[in-house]
C-alpha cells in the first residue's frame, strides 16, 4: 500500500519539480525525510538482504527514510523497468529509486541518459571515500563521472574447504589440472548470472597474451583473443561437477555445495564471504580462501539513481549513509557481510581509524598484502560477447 | 375471510409440455381438503405451484387465490401460506425458540415473550434455548407447527406432515394441528398417501391419479 | 425488485473480473510478438520477433522438454490416481489418504518442489539415509539427478503435486455417477476390482474428470515454479526461457518473449489436441476389451492395485518427507554430509529470518484474505442468480470457469506486463490482486457450487411461507447453514492466492514480495536453512485458514449438533 501513498505524494507534489540538489546537503535532508526509497537490488543472498534491512531502520531513525528492498533476481529487471518507464513517457514518479548496479547495467543506464546526476562527488561522505586507491570512479573501464556512488569494494577470490582440498590450484592451468584429476569437484555459477560470467573473465586474464588488450573495445579480433578461453573450457568442462551439464544458478548456490561435500572450489567476489558463510553454519569451519598467482580482477558495487525516481533525496540520503564509517565497518565486519570497504583510512577520524584496524577479518578472510592488488575489469563489450558464445556453446549443451 | 383457498383449474405441466396433473379445489376456512395419490403422480408440485416455489422444469396455468387474492404473481413471501414437511425441517443453526420466532417481524414487542407462551402452549416451556437437535421427533413436528403458526399464514398446507411419526404420535400430532388451523380458522391443504390422515381430516378428498 | 436486477449483473460482471486480465494479457502477447507494439514506442507489422525467437539456442529442446515433462507427469498422476481410486475405493486405507489430501493439496507447488529437491539430490535426505552404510558413499555421488537434462526430476515433482489434486476431483465426482452401485454389479459378475472398475466406473468418471485433467495438463507443460527448481537447466524448459526474456533489461527481447509466449499456447494447446487423441484411442482399446469378457481377477488385479497404492504413498510420502526436511534444516546448526541429521538445533535461522518471514506472511496472507473475500462475493453473487433464476450455467459456463486453469499463465501474463509497461500504469498491489482473483475465483466457484446446490431448498419453501423473502432466506438461513463449505472455500481460495508465483512477479513488477516469490528467489541462492524457515512460512500461510475453516464453524456452531456433523 506504501507505494499507492507515494504514488499520491508523487501527483500532489507535481508541481513542485525542483530536483534536489546535492550539494545543499541540508535541502536534500529536509526533502528526504518522509521519503520511500525502493532499492532495487540483487536478493538471492541472506546476508546482504539482513544487511540493507539494518541500513532501512539505520535510515528510518537518522533521517525518517523509509528504505524499501526490492529483491531482484536479477538486476537487469531494474534496469529494464526503468527504460520500460522512459518509453512510457514516465519521467517522474518511477518505481525504481535506486538500483544496486555495476558494470554492463550502469553503462546501458549511462549511454541512454536515464540516470540522475552526477550525484556521488557531492555526497558529503564522498570526501572519505579512496577515490585515488580503490576502483571507484571508473566501471567496467567506463567512468562513473559522478552517476553512480560505490559502496563495496569487491575482488575475486576463491573459497575452498582445506579439509578436502589441501593445496587449492592458483591459476587456470593448475585448475585445468586439479579437475582432470578430481572430475566433478568444480563448477562455476551458469552465466548469465554475474559471478559466473566474472569467472569466466578472470579465466580470460589468466590466459589471454595481451592483457592490456582487454581494455579496449573487443573488435575484430574477438575470436584470435579469445580462442585460449574457448580452449581451456572445452578442457575442463567434461571433467566439471555434472560433467558440466548442469550449474548452480548463483553464488551462493556453490556453498551450499560446498559444504554438502559436492564441490571442493567455489568463486566469489567477496573476499569476506566464506567468513561469513562460517559464521553462518553455511561452511565447515576449514572453509579458506584464495587469490590467483597471477592476481584477480577487482570492482566496486555501485548505487545509482535513474532520472526518473520517485525519491532522489531519499535515495542520496541511503548513498551517503552507505558511506559513512558506521555502515562500511558493519558491511566489512567478517561475519556480517565482509564486503571490503571503499573508504580512505587517512581519512577517517582517528576513532573511526582505530574501529577498522581492530577489525578481526576472521579465519578464511585474506589480509589486505595477500589480496595483491586487483586487476581492472576489461571493458564491457567482452563480458557481453563471451556471455553469449558461453551459452551457445554450452549453456544448452544436453 | 370465508373464501379460503381457491384452486381454479389448476394444470401442472412439464416444460416441454407434456402434462402432470390438472385439479380444481375450494377450501374454506377452518377446514381441510385432502389430496390424496400414489407417489410420482406430483401431489407435493400442487404446493410447490400454491408457494410460488414451483422447480423450473415446470409451468402451469389456471388460477390461484386465498380469501380472495390472487396469488398467481406474488412472490413467495407475500403469499402467506405456511407449509409444513414430513422432516420438519428446523433450522439447524438456530435455537428451538429462534426457530419458533423465525416468522416474526423485525421489531416485533416482546418477542420473547410471543415465543416463550407458544412454546407452552405445544408443551415446551423453557425450550426456547435448546438445539433443535437435541429434540425428539414428535417435539420437532409441534415446533414445526408453532413455527409456521406464529407467522399468522392465511393458510395452512401439508406435505405428508405426519409420516415419520409412530402411530400414537401421529395420532396426537394430527389432532393438534387440524385443532389448531380449525381455532384459526385456516383453510388446509393436506398432501398424503395415508387414508388414514384424510379420514382424520375430516374433509373433502380428491384423488389424483 | 432492485436487488434482483442488481444481482443479475453479477454473473456479467465475474466474466469480465475473469476475461478482462486474460484478454488484455492476450492482446499485450499478440502485438509485441508480431512487432506492433514495442515497449519503448512505435512498432509495425514484422516476423522479426519470431525469427529471434526460432534463432535461439535450445529453443526446441526446451519446447520439447515442457512436452516431455507435461505429458507424463500428467499421464502418472492420472494413471496413479485412477489406479487408487478403482483398487482402494471404499477400504480403510483409502480413508486414510483422503484425509491427508487437503493438507498435501494446500501445499504450495514451489514448498513442495523445495522439498523434493533436497530429498532427491545427490546430497539429500535420501541419499544420507543410506550413506555411507550401504552405499558407501563419504561424499555425495556426483549424479545429475535434480535439474536432470531428462527433466525426471520434474515429472516426479509434478507427478507428487498433481495426484492430490486429481484425487479431490475424482472424489467429488464418484457420488454423482453412482460409483458404488456400478461396482457392485460388476463385481458379482466375477471382474476384479480394478478392471471391473475401468470398464464401468471410468468412462463415467473421465468425462467428469476430463477438464481437471486438461489443467494439470496445462499447468505440467507451462509451470514456471516447479520447473525452476526441479527441471534441467541447460536448457530449462520453455516457461522458463520466456520469463527470462521478460525480465531481461534488453527490452528487445520483450518482442521474443511474447512470440515465446504463443509458442507455449500452441503447445499446451498441440497437448492437448494430443492428448484427447489418446483419450479415444483408449476408449477404443476398453470396448474391445469389455468385449472380451476377460475378468483379471487374479494377479493382475493385485499389481494394478499395488502400483496404485505405492504410487499414491510415494506422492504423500515425498512431499510430507519434503516438508519435515525444510522443518530441520530451518532449526539446523552444522549439517554436513552424510549426517542424517544436523550436528547441532539452534534458533539462528528463525532468529536472522523469522522477523521478515512474519512481515511477508502477513502481507501474503492480507492479499489471500482480500483476494478470496473478493472471488466470495461473486461466487455467492453468481450462485444465488443462478438460483433465484432457476438455471445451471451449464456447458459453456463451465469451459469459461476453467479458462483461466487450462490457458498457460506464462502465455498472458507477460502480456499483461507489458501493457501495463506500455501504458505507465502503475505495477503492484491492485494489478497482482485482480490476476490473483482470475485464479483463485474459478477454484472456488467449483468448490462451492457442489455445497450450495445440495443445500435443501425446501427450507426456502418454509421460510417464505414464514414471510422471508429471498434475501432474508440468502443471509437468514442459506448463508449461515453453509457456514463450514463457505469458510472451507475461502480456505481454497487462500491457498490458491499464497501459491501464485507468476501473476505476483509480473503483474507486481517487484514491487510486491510474497512467500512464493521470496521462497523461488531463494531458491537460486540454495541457502537451504533460509528457504527452510521461509518454506515453513509458505506452507503454514496455506494451512492456517484451512485449520480456521474447520474450527471457526465448531466453535460458531458448538451447541448446534446438527452443524457439526452434518
Amino acid at each position: 500500500m506504501k507505494h499507492i501513498l507515494a504514488a499520491a505524494m508523487v501527483t500532489l507534489g507535481g508541481a513542485a519539480f525542483a530536483e534536489p540538489n546535492p550539494a545543499d546537503w541540508d535541502a536534500v535532508l529536509k526533502e528526504a525525510q518522509g521519503e520511500i526509497v525502493y532499492w532495487h537490488a540483487w536478493g538471492g543472498a541472506t546476508t546482504t538482504n539482513d544487511f540493507i534491512a539494518w541500513v532501512g531502520e539505520r535510515v528510518m531513525n537518522d533521517y525518517g527514510v523509509a528504505l524499501e528492498h526490492v529483491k531482484l533476481t536479477d538486476t537487469a529487471d531494474a534496469v529494464s523497468r526503468v527504460v520500460a518507464e522512459n518509453a512510457a513517457g514516465t519521467d517522474a514518479g518511477g518505481a525504481v529509486d535506486m538500483i544496486w548496479i555495476n558494470g554492463e547495467n550502469f553503462i546501458a543506464l549511462k549511454d541512454a541518459d536515464l540516470l540522475f546526476g552526477p550525484f556521488a562527488e557531492q555526497l558529503p561522505n564522498w570526501e572519505l571515500v579512496d577515490a585515488e586507491g580503490k576502483p571507484v570512479t571508473v566501471d567496467f573501464t567506463v567512468p562513473t563521472d559522478g552517476y553512480e556512488s560505490p559502496w563495496a569494494a569487491a575482488q575475486v577470490v576463491f573459497i575452498y574447504d582445506s579439509e578436502t582440498l589441501s593445496e587449492p590450484p592458483t591459476s587456470a592451468e593448475a585448475i585445468a589440472e586439479w579437475a582432470a584429476a578430481n572430475p566433478g569437484r568444480f563448477t562455476f555459477p551458469q552465466p548469465p548470472d554475474f559471478l559466473g560470467t566474472t569467472f569466466l573473465k578472470q579465466m580470460l586474464f589468466e590466459l589471454v597474451e595481451d592483457t592490456d588488450r582487454l581494455q579496449e573495445d573487443a573488435g575484430d579480433d574477438y575470436a584470435e583473443v579469445t580462442a585460449p578461453l574457448w580452449a581451456w573450457l572445452e578442457e575442463t568442462t567434461p571433467n566439471m561437477w555434472r560433467g558440466g551439464r548442469a550449474y548452480p544458478q548463483s553464488g551462493p548456490r556453490q556453498l551450499q555445495l560446498i559444504n554438502d561435500g559436492e564441490i571442493d572450489l567455489a568463486v566469489s567476489l567477496s573476499p569476506g564471504e566464506a567468513t561469513a558463510a562460517i559464521a553462518n553454519q553455511q561452511l565447515p569451519e576449514s572453509a579458506r580462501t584464495f587469490v590467483l598467482d597471477a592476481g584477480t580482477i577487482g570492482n566496486a558495487s555501485f548505487v545509482a539513481i535513474p532520472y526518473n525516481a520517485n525519491a532522489k533525496a531519499g535515495a542520496m540520503v541511503v548513498a551517503n549513509f552507505l558511506l559513512s564509517p558506521e555502515a562500511q565497518l558493519r558491511a566489512q565486519t567478517p561475519e556480517i557481510l565482509g564486503y571490503g570497504t571503499v573508504l580512505n583510512m587517512d581519512a577517517l577520524s582517528a576513532e573511526d581509524r582505530a574501529a577498522f584496524d581492530n577489525l578481526e577479518l576472521g579465519v578464511a578472510t585474506l589480509s589486505p598484502a595477500e589480496l595483491g592488488t586487483a586487476l581492472p575489469e576489461p571493458h564491457a563489450s567482452w563480458m557481453t560477447r563471451i556471455e553469449q558464445d558461453w551459452r551457445e556453446r554450452y549453456g544448452v549443451a544436453n | 375471510m370465508g373464501e379460503g383457498l381457491k384452486l381454479d383449474k389448476l394444470d401442472i405441466q412439464h416444460r416441454n409440455g407434456r402434462p402432470l396433473l390438472a385439479i380444481s379445489a375450494q377450501v374454506p376456512a377452518g377446514e381441510t381438503v385432502s389430496v390424496m395419490g400414489p407417489s410420482g403422480v406430483g401431489k407435493s408440485t400442487v404446493l410447490a405451484a400454491i408457494t410460488g416455489t414451483l422447480p423450473p422444469a415446470f409451468r402451469y396455468s389456471g388460477e390461484m387465490s386465498l380469501n380472495g387474492r390472487r396469488l398467481n404473481d406474488l412472490p413467495p413471501q407475500e403469499r402467506r401460506v405456511g407449509i409444513l414437511f414430513q422432516d420438519h425441517l428446523l433450522f439447524p443453526h438456530l435455537s428451538v425458540g429462534q426457530n419458533v420466532g423465525f416468522g416474526l417481524l423485525r421489531r416485533t414487542p416482546d418477542r420473547r415473550e410471543k415465543v416463550a407462551e407458544a412454546l407452552s402452549e405445544i408443551g415446551l416451556e423453557g425450550f426456547a434455548d435448546r438445539d433443535p437437535a437435541t429434540l425428539s421427533g414428535g417435539q420437532r413436528a409441534r415446533v414445526a407447527l408453532m413455527r409456521t403458526l406464529l407467522a399468522e399464514p392465511e393458510a395452512l398446507l401439508l406435505d405428508e406432515p405426519f409420516s415419520r411419526l409412530d402411530a400414537e404420535l401421529r395420532g396426537k400430532m394430527r389432532e393438534l394441528v387440524f385443532e389448531r388451523a380449525r381455532a384459526r380458522q385456516l383453510p388446509v391443504l393436506l398432501v398424503t398417501h395415508d387414508l388414514a390422515d384424510a379420514e382424520a381430516a375430516g374433509g373433502e378428498i380428491i384423488q389424483l391419479t | 425488485m432492485r436487488t434482483e436486477s442488481r444481482l443479475s449483473v453479477v454473473p456479467a460482471l465475474t466474466i469480465l473480473l475473469l476475461l478482462g486480465p486474460i484478454a488484455a494479457g492476450l492482446v499485450g502477447t499478440v502485438l509485441p510478438a508480431f512487432g506492433l507494439m514495442k515497449v519503448g514506442g512505435g512498432g509495425s507489422f514484422s516476423l522479426e520477433p519470431w525469427h529471434m525467437l526460432f534463432a535461439e539456442p535450445g529453443l526446441f529442446q526446451a519446447a520439447w522438454i515442457s512436452v516431455k515433462t507435461g505429458l507424463l507427469s500428467t499421464l502418472g498422476a492420472l494413471v496413479g490416481c485412477l489406479l487408487l481410486v478403482a483398487g482402494w475405493q471404499g477400504t480403510r486405507t483409502f480413508s486414510a489418504l483422503e484425509r491427508l489430501l487437503s493438507p498435501l493439496l494446500s501445499v504450495p507447488h514451489a514448498a513442495a518442489a523445495l522439498g523434493l529437491a533436497f530429498l532427491l539430490a545427490p546430497s539429500g535426505w535420501a541419499a544420507r539415509l543410506n550413506s555411507p552404510w550401504l552405499t558407501g558413499w563419504e561424499r555425495p555421488p556426483d549424479l545429475l539427478i535434480v535439474g536432470d537434462p531428462g527433466g525426471w526430476a520434474l515429472i516426479a515433482g509434478l507427478m507428487a503435486k498433481e495426484l492430490p489434486f486429481l484425487m479431490l476431483m475424482a472424489l467429488a465426482a464418484l457420488p454423482q455417477i453412482n460409483s458404488r452401485e456400478r461396482m457392485q454389479v460388476v463385481l458379482s459378475l466375477g471382474y476384479g476390482r480394478v478392471r471391473g472398475w475401468v470398464l464401468v466406473v471410468l468412462p463415467a468418471l473421465y468425462s467428469q474428470l476430463r477438464l481437471p485433467v486438461y489443467a494439470v495438463l496445462a499447468y505440467s507443460m507451462s509451470n514456471v515454479d516447479v520447473s525452476t527448481v526441479l527441471g534441467p537447466t541447460a536448457p530449462p524448459t520453455l516457461a522458463v526461457l520466456i520469463l527470462r526474456w521478460m525480465t531481461d533489461a534488453d527490452l528487445a527481447l520483450r518482442g521474443i518473449g511474447a512470440a515465446g509466449a504463443l509458442l507455449q499456447l500452441a503447445i499446451v494447446v498441440g497437448g492437448i489436441a494430443l492428448w484427447r487423441l489418446g483419450e479415444i484411442a483408449a476408449a477404443a482399446l476398453a470396448r474391445r476389451a469389455v468385449e472380451s469378457g476377460q475378468r483379471s481377477a487374479g494377479w493382475r488385479d493385485q499389481t494394478g492395485r499395488v502400483l496404485g497404492i505405492v504410487i499414491a504413498v510415494l506422492a504423500g510420502v515425498s512431499i510430507l518427507a519434503g516438508l519435515a526436511s525444510q522443518a530441520v534444516w530451518s532449526f539446523a546448526g552444522r549439517w554436513r554430509f552424510p549426517d542424517v541429521l544436523p550436528a547441532q538445533f539452534g534458533l539462528r535461522s528463525w532468529e536472522r529470518h523469522g522477523e521478515s518471514a512474519l512481515d511477508v506472511t502477513l502481507v501474503t496472507l492480507g492479499l489471500a484474505a482480500l483476494a478470496a473475500i473478493i472471488a466470495l462475493f461473486f461466487v455467492l453473487g453468481c450462485l444465488e442468480a443462478e438460483h433465484r433464476r432457476g438455471r445451471s450455467m451449464g456447458r459453456a459456463g463451465l469451459l469459461l470457469l476453467y479458462l483461466p486453469l487450462i490457458l498457460p499463465q506464462i502465455a498472458f501474463l507477460p502480456g499483461l506486463q507489458i501493457l501495463l509497461l506500455q501504458l505507465g500504469a502503475a505495477q503492484g498491489f491492485l494489478p497482482v490482486l485482480a490476476t490473483h482473483i482470475v485464479f483463485v475465483l474459478p477454484y472456488m466457484f467449483l468448490a462451492l457450487s457442489g455445497p450450495f446446490h445440495a443445500w435443501d431448498t425446501r427450507y426456502a419453501t418454509v421460510a417464505a411461507g414464514l414471510g422471508t423473502g429471498p434475501e432474508g432466506v440468502l443471509w437468514r438461513l442459506r448463508l449461515p447453514m453453509l457456514l463450514a463449505p463457505i469458510l472451507t472455500v475461502t480456505a481454497v481460495g487462500m491457498a490458491v492466492s499464497v501459491g501464485q508465483y507468476l501473476p505476483t512477479l509480473l503483474a507486481g513488477g517487484g514491487r510486491l514480495t510474497t512467500l512464493t516469490t521470496e521462497a523461488l528467489a531463494l531458491s537460486s541462492g540454495g541457502d537451504r536453512r533460509a528457504i527452510g524457515v521461509w518454506t515453513l512460512a509458505l506452507t503454514a500461510a496455506a494451512w492456517v485458514p484451512f485449520a480456521a475453516a474447520l474450527v471457526v464453524p465448531r466453535l460458531v456452531y458448538r451447541k448446534r449438533q446438527a452443524m457439526l456433523h452434518g
